[in-house]
């Protein structure tokens, strides 16, 4: 089954932040194609402006620690993924208020309260060239019963899931944010939005398995 | 009176288009605000600035919102939802052009035109043509 505790979330959310800034020069490149080629450099700040803030709050429930990640982009990413990404954020923790630990219900129910923060506030939906397009597989997928699949299977799942996503990105126009101006253009680029996206659930993942 | 806030990418573009609205308003009472460019003082948006501007700019009447590129309008959709005491209640973003929102509205909340009035105002410049028969 899978489970994850306040001090693994606290580990993902580190893992974001050193993942993001790894791939920090990739993001903007990405940016640069389609946007205004400053993604990787706000989801930097972003990630470390929330290793901070989080360190206060480590021994709050998860709905809080979320709910700091939320605000810490919010106030410090400076382009539209700080607003996006602090709803989903803000949203999951909502939805966690009180939990020392989570269980595939509570997963499941933070990854589709993340995905209709985000569409609420981008308004976007599948196809249109965004985070979306990475997150609303996982949340698909997050809906098959997960109870007595193993931990490693369900992992696994949700990164092929993410990637699949993500992948698909690169042959859409893009319909929403800057980079839906270039129209035909913005085709034969990822979308910088999906990639962080994948990053992110590929550490949330990657701490998950890590622990046996 | 209604105020108006202005949020760009650009504190430039912001001042300026606070500049053309309160030249046309010609009213004195009429409080417009402008925010605009990243923390750095980039073109991006800073949310805590948005916040304060929409502070500043709280009046019993309402507020309308003229926010340009789609980043400008979810950072301030994102701190209305967040306001304490309802305060977001009586703020409204109009779905317009900024330019022409914001001269439009500026013009209908100096006349003394409510809440409603002034973003239906603002919203009307969608529909204006700038070249007749274009």
């Amino acid at each position: 089954m899978i489970t994850c505790g306040k001090e693994q979330i606290i580990r993902i959310l580190r893992a974001i932040a050193t993942e993001i800034e790894k791939n920090k020069i990739y993001l903007t490149e990405l940016d640069s194609a389609i946007g205004d080629a400053d993604h990787g450099i706000n989801m930097n700040r972003g990630f470390k402006s929330v290793v901070e803030k989080v360190a206060s709050v480590e021994d709050k429930c998860i709905g809080t620690i979320l709910k700091t990640t939320g605000t810490a982009l919010v106030s410090s990413v400076g382009g539209a993924s700080g607003p996006l990404y602090g709803t989903a954020f803000l949203y999951a923790g909502k939805e966690l208020t009180g939990k020392e630990e989570l269980y595939p219900a509570d997963i499941k129910t933070a990854f589709q309260a993340a995905l209709e923060g985000i569409i609420k506030r981008g308004r976007a939906q599948v196809g249109d060239k965004t985070i979306v397009d990475t997150l609303s597989p996982v949340v698909d997928y997050l809906q098959s019963n997960l109870d007595n699949k193993p931990k490693e299977e369900i992992l696994n799942d949700m990164e092929k899931a993410a990637g699949k996503g993500k992948d698909s990105t690169k042959e859409m126009i893009a319909l929403k944010g800057r980079a839906s101006f270039l129209k035909e253009r913005s085709r034969g680029h990822l979308d910088p939005g999906a990639v962080s996206c994948y990053i992110m659930i590929k550490a949330f993942v990657s701490i998950l398995g890590d622990e046996k | 009176m209604v105020s108006i806030v202005i949020v760009s990418h650009s504190s430039k573009a912001a001042e300026g288009i606070k500049e053309i609205a309160l030249q046309m308003a010609e009213d004195p009472e009429l409080k417009i605000f402008s925010c605009g460019g990243s923390k750095g003082g980039g073109i991006g948006t800073d949310p805590d600035e948005i916040s304060k501007a929409l502070e500043n700019a709280y009046s019993k009447d309402g507020t309308v919102v003229m926010a340009d590129l789609g980043s400008a309008v979810m950072s301030v959709e994102m701190i209305i939802e967040n306001m304490p005491g309802g305060k977001g209640h009586r703020i409204r973003i109009a779905d317009a052009p900024i330019v022409e929102g914001a001269v439009l509205a500026a013009v209908e909340a100096s006349g003394g035109g409510d809440l409603k009035k002034v973003l239906a105002s603002a919203e009307a410049a969608r529909d204006m043509r700038k070249i007749e028969g274009g």
